[in-house]
């Protein structure tokens, strides 16, 4: 008797089962712990908080999607293990990521090899370049290059022409640096003094002075994390002078509250995530990014910062390439490249074709001063 | 001119941090002849610790630096209960990687509460920067020196005037020879770590307002404030300190009149030439370290 | 059934051939190899810590060292990958001279010191001066044998470890020579092996000399493997990283080293479920076998194994 009912309800409930859908899965290499982290943690935090929205509405058709996030603990070894199980365990319809360009660089060659599309989350425009070689890859963050093309053009705009340059020992400092000097002489622009400083280090009064020195006009910090604060708490104490500029890893709130009245003045490029609400009202990012950067604080009570709305572009890239095209890895990676055409992300209006797949350049980026503890957008 | 004293004041102020966190390497050592490699944790603890207190939970000054204080005297405590006494057998490397592992225990504990961000909060005196001939230093780092200079006397009274400081020492030198006397060399271990976590803390509390603080300073720290210890001679508590000045200077000047990039390799190699020809370090005796057990 | 040290070599040759029939994914052969490549550092650092009794952390220099001269030897100049390898570990070796000489006269917490200075050293070197500083450089050639590239996970696995097993080999002969016997004597008592006439300071640059070369052997597979490589995985982590390894094992056991490599290099992948707290759970890991099984897993294991034989 109770084997009839039991055998009527499988019955019943078997082509239920076969009803719940396999979801779609997308993997993510992403520097969570480790020296990168400040890159990792806003980005696996926009790609959990994103992925469950798309799941609310409904998914692909009824198909849930799955991010599958791996932390490459900042270390290129782990990220091309993590790259090799997500692709041949989780066997992923896409990669985002990795967090920085040491290991995009390093998983580039497994990806390639299992033709699988990669949208990375790091800056530097040899992730993309050379196209030909670049295939798979593409990436949602800016070239370092846009955000000093940025910065430059707005200092030969009001006539500086002497900067003294301070950078970080990391990839991250390393980049600017190379950036800055290849462009300086594109804007009128002489580097009399070239400074670094490590990723720890707790004091920069002496290459600030340098720098005063030199008989530089303005002096540019390139770093991320607690140094970019100690820089700026180093130009006020040492009543410097002239103008301190940051690079667009200054772009968060807790920088300005950490770094007190000392951030007074301070000049950046940023992306208009950070100062959405300082937008126009019809510039045609504004409604995406108040959305992503409430839901996000709202969730996460912090700012999603410059760098989590990488990976807000990418996973919404490969949604809509997904509901287009459908899983099939060659045509994503197709759509990609074909079909982002003044496609507004919070990155900026990306443009994506065969020749490049990065897809922003410096209009990316706004000059920004902080006034009275907020972002303020420069009009030159 | 202002050039130079500018430079001397930066040194002055990363010295100072170094140094605070040698003689904390110092006190362990003295008691137990162990490096504890976790000493910069006790440092990152206080400055978070004090940030939580003051800040976040908006406690009084006094009270949060007294709180911080104890806490991390507590965690020094675990640490040497949990993770010290078990080993009956202390032999060198063991210790070393011990020490290692509690760092990475309590590094993961303090990212998660904590987070990865950066902690700050105000400077014990409020107030500009002050000028010396053209240079400028900042009020909080006379704190630390200040601070600095009181635990060097501290530490000496405790060690060369106390019966209690003295039997550390004892300890150190030889255990058995040391229970023998009557002393109890476990309460002495024990005692060692609180006062080192504390004198960590201490540290911590002081410097955050200059150089800020987050999870992951710890292992920088502990690496600049071992070569303190060393240059200055392991167990010299002032020689710790002169250490540490010693290798914010140099750092500091070289950077500002060699390059800025090479200056984390210039403090290395003094440091190894002063390990190669005189291992005792500037304050140290041959004839003690021979002694030693490590 | 006696456990001898050929008994385990036979053993292990047999898991190394059959592991990749088991276990074929191109996935578990990478972690395969990643283990492999720690062996070879691991083994290195275990003859000097656990026969020759010199403290080391600066071994990452030495694999640092490995890896971008035969990287850039090999992309930059051409040189075919085996000799650009075998440069690598001459310059390791010239520098490990240039360490252990003036290290001679030191012992312990100096002696650690002065080797992770070293280490710490030839980061900032690498970071500084290395092709693309800290941001390292890519397209260094894969390793490749009269013609035939290593380039599929198989085959690579394969190459790591035929080299892993063929030093493994070299040195228990080694560690049951002259040579070894002098090196065990100096461990126990230096002025007692000194009284017999070892030469001490010799024998100390030997073994420093050794293990940075089994350390650049391995920095130079890992970059023909990753064939991307930047300082920051050359840094005081890595060498702490190896001496885990070493110490978890059993230091005073060739096949610990071996043991403790592949437990470490596995027990992130199988952290894996814990996300985040993977680091918390790792450290406490380290912490336990630290405590309880403080001689190492394999002297513990062995000793087991000897101790049922004989009842």
């Amino acid at each position: 008797m109770y084997m009839r009912t039991i055998v009527f309800l499988l019955f019943i409930l078997m082509p239920l089962v076969a009803l719940a859908k396999e979801p779609y899965k997308i993997g993510a290499i992403l520097s969570v712990t480790g020296a990168a982290s400040f890159l990792g943690e806003p980005e696996k935090n926009t790609l959990l908080m994103l992925s469950e929205q798309i799941n609310r509405a409904g998914g692909f058709n009824g198909v849930p999607l799955e991010i599958i996030i791996e932390d490459s603990k900042s270390d290129e070894t782990q990220a091309v293990l993590a790259a090799k199980k997500l692709l041949e365990k989780d066997k992923v319809l896409a990669i985002i990521g990795p967090s920085t360009t040491g290991e995009t660089m390093a998983v580039i060659p497994t990806v390639t090899a299992e033709k699988t599309p990669l949208i990375s989350c790091a800056s530097a425009s040899k992730i993309t370049e050379p196209v030909k070689e670049r295939y798979w890859i593409f990436k949602t963050a800016p070239n370092d290059y846009s955000a000093v093309e940025a910065m430059f053009e707005y200092m030969k705009g009001i006539g500086i022409a002497r900067i003294g340059i301070l950078t970080i020992t990391t990839s991250y400092g390393d980049a600017g640096r190379i950036a800055m000097k290849e462009m300086a002489p594109k804007f009128g622009l002489q580097i009399v003094a070239d400074e670094r400083y490590g990723p720890k280090d707790s004091d920069m009064t002496t290459q600030l002075t340098k720098i005063k020195a030199s008989n530089a006009q303005a002096v540019v910090n390139w770093s991320v994390g607690p140094s970019q604060v100690i820089v700026t708490k180093n130009w006020h104490t040492l009543k410097l002078g002239i103008p301190l500029y940051q690079s667009h890893g200054f772009g968060s709130k807790r920088n300005i509250s950490l770094a007190g009245k000392a951030s007074e003045g301070v000049k950046v490029p940023l992306g208009r995530l950070v100062i959405w609400d300082k937008l126009p009202n019809n510039h045609p990012q504004k409604a995406l990014l108040k959305k992503y950067s409430t839901d996000y604080e709202g969730r996460f009570r912090s700012e999603p910062g410059t760098f989590g709305g990488h990976a807000y572009d990418a996973l919404m890239m490969l949604t809509e390439a997904i509901k287009k095209v459908g899983p099939d890895k060659a045509k994503i990676r197709d759509y990609l490249e074909n079909n982002i055409k003044n496609w507004s992300g919070t990155g900026g209006i990306f443009n994506m074709s065969p020749t490049d797949h990065c897809g922003l350049d410096k209009d990316a980026f706004e000059m920004v001063v902080v006034k009275n503890g907020d972002w303020e957008i420069l009009k030159y | 001119m202002s050039v130079f004293l500018q430079f001397l004041f930066s040194g002055l102020t990363i010295g100072a941090v170094y140094a605070m966190v040698g003689l904390g390497f110092n006190i362990i050592y003295n008691a137990t002849s162990i490096i504890n490699l976790a000493q910069g944790e006790f440092v990152v603890i206080g400055g978070l610790l004090m940030w939580f207190f003051s800040e976040s939970l908006r406690l009084p000054f006094l009270l949060s630096i007294v709180l911080a204080i104890t806490f991390t005297g507590l965690i020094g405590l675990l640490m040497e209960r949990l993770t010290i006494r078990p080993i009956k057998k202390k032999d060198l490397l063991l210790m070393i990687m011990i020490t290692i592992a509690v760092s990475i225990v309590l590094r993961g504990i303090l990212m998660f509460k904590f987070g990865k961000d950066p902690y700050n909060y105000s400077p014990f005196t409020e107030g500009d920067p002050i000028n010396i001939y053209g240079a400028y230093i900042q009020q909080q780092t006379l704190w630390v020196i200040g601070i600095t200079t009181l635990c060097i006397i501290l530490m000496y009274l405790f060690f060369n005037k106390t019966m209690l400081g003295k039997a550390m020492k004892a300890c150190a030198v030889d255990p058995t020879a040391a229970r023998i006397a009557g002393i109890n060399v476990e309460r002495m271990v024990m005692i060692s770590f609180v006062m080192s976590a504390m004198m960590g803390a201490v540290a911590g509390i002081a410097v955050t307002p200059i150089t800020l603080m987050e999870y992951d300073r710890g292992p920088m720290l502990a690496v600049k404030g071992f070569c303190a210890a060393i240059m200055g001679g392991l167990g010299r508590g002032r020689g710790s300190v002169i250490g540490g000045f010693i290798i914010g200077i140099l750092e500091s000047m070289t950077a500002g009149y060699i390059h800025s990039g090479a200056k984390d390799a210039v403090a290395l190699i003094i440091m190894l030439v002063i390990l190669f020809f005189r291992p005792a370090g500037i304050f140290g005796s041959k004839t003690i370290i021979d002694l030693r057990r490590f | 059934m006696r456990i001898t040290n050929k008994r385990i070599f036979l053993v292990a040759s047999l898991i190394v051939l059959i592991f990749p029939f088991i276990f074929d994914s191109a996935y578990t052969l990478s972690i395969a190899t990643f283990a492999g490549i720690n062996c070879l550092s691991a083994m290195g650092l275990c003859i000097l810590m656990g026969y020759a009794g010199q403290v080391s952390l600066g071994q990452a220099g030495f694999y640092g060292i490995g890896a971008y001269v035969s990287a850039i030897l090999s992309l930059n100049y051409g040189f075919p990958v085996v000799f650009s390898t075998l440069i690598g570990c001459v310059v390791s070796a010239l520098a490990a001279v240039l360490l252990a000489i003036p290290a001679l006269r030191l012992k312990g917490h100096y002696l650690a010191v002065a080797t992770l200075g070293f280490g710490e050293i030839i980061h900032v070197v690498l970071n500084e001066w290395g092709p693309g500083g800290p941001s390292g450089f890519g397209d260094i050639p894969k390793f490749y044998l009269f013609g035939y590239v290593f380039n599929t996970p198989l085959s690579y696995y394969f190459l790591i470890w035929a080299v892993v097993m063929t030093l493994m080999a070299f040195s228990l002969n080694l560690i049951n020579s002259r040579f070894g016997r002098a090196l065990r004597s100096m461990h126990d008592s230096e002025t007692a092996s000194s009284a017999m006439g070892v030469d001490v300071p010799s024998l100390k640059i030997k073994a420093f000399v050794l293990s940075a070369v089994y350390a650049a052997t391995a920095g130079a597979f890992y970059a023909h493997y990753v064939t991307y490589i930047s300082p920051s995985s050359f840094s005081l982590f890595q060498s702490v990283l190896v001496l885990m390894m070493v110490v978890v094992g059993g230091i005073t056991n060739l096949w610990g080293a071996v043991v403790g490599a592949i437990m470490i290099t596995l027990l992130p992948e199988a952290l894996r479920e814990f996300k985040e707290y993977d680091i918390l759970v790792y450290g406490l890991i380290l912490i336990l076998s630290l405590l309880f099984f403080n001689k190492g897993l394999v002297p513990i294991i062995l000793e087991r194994l000897q101790k049922g034989h004989r009842a």
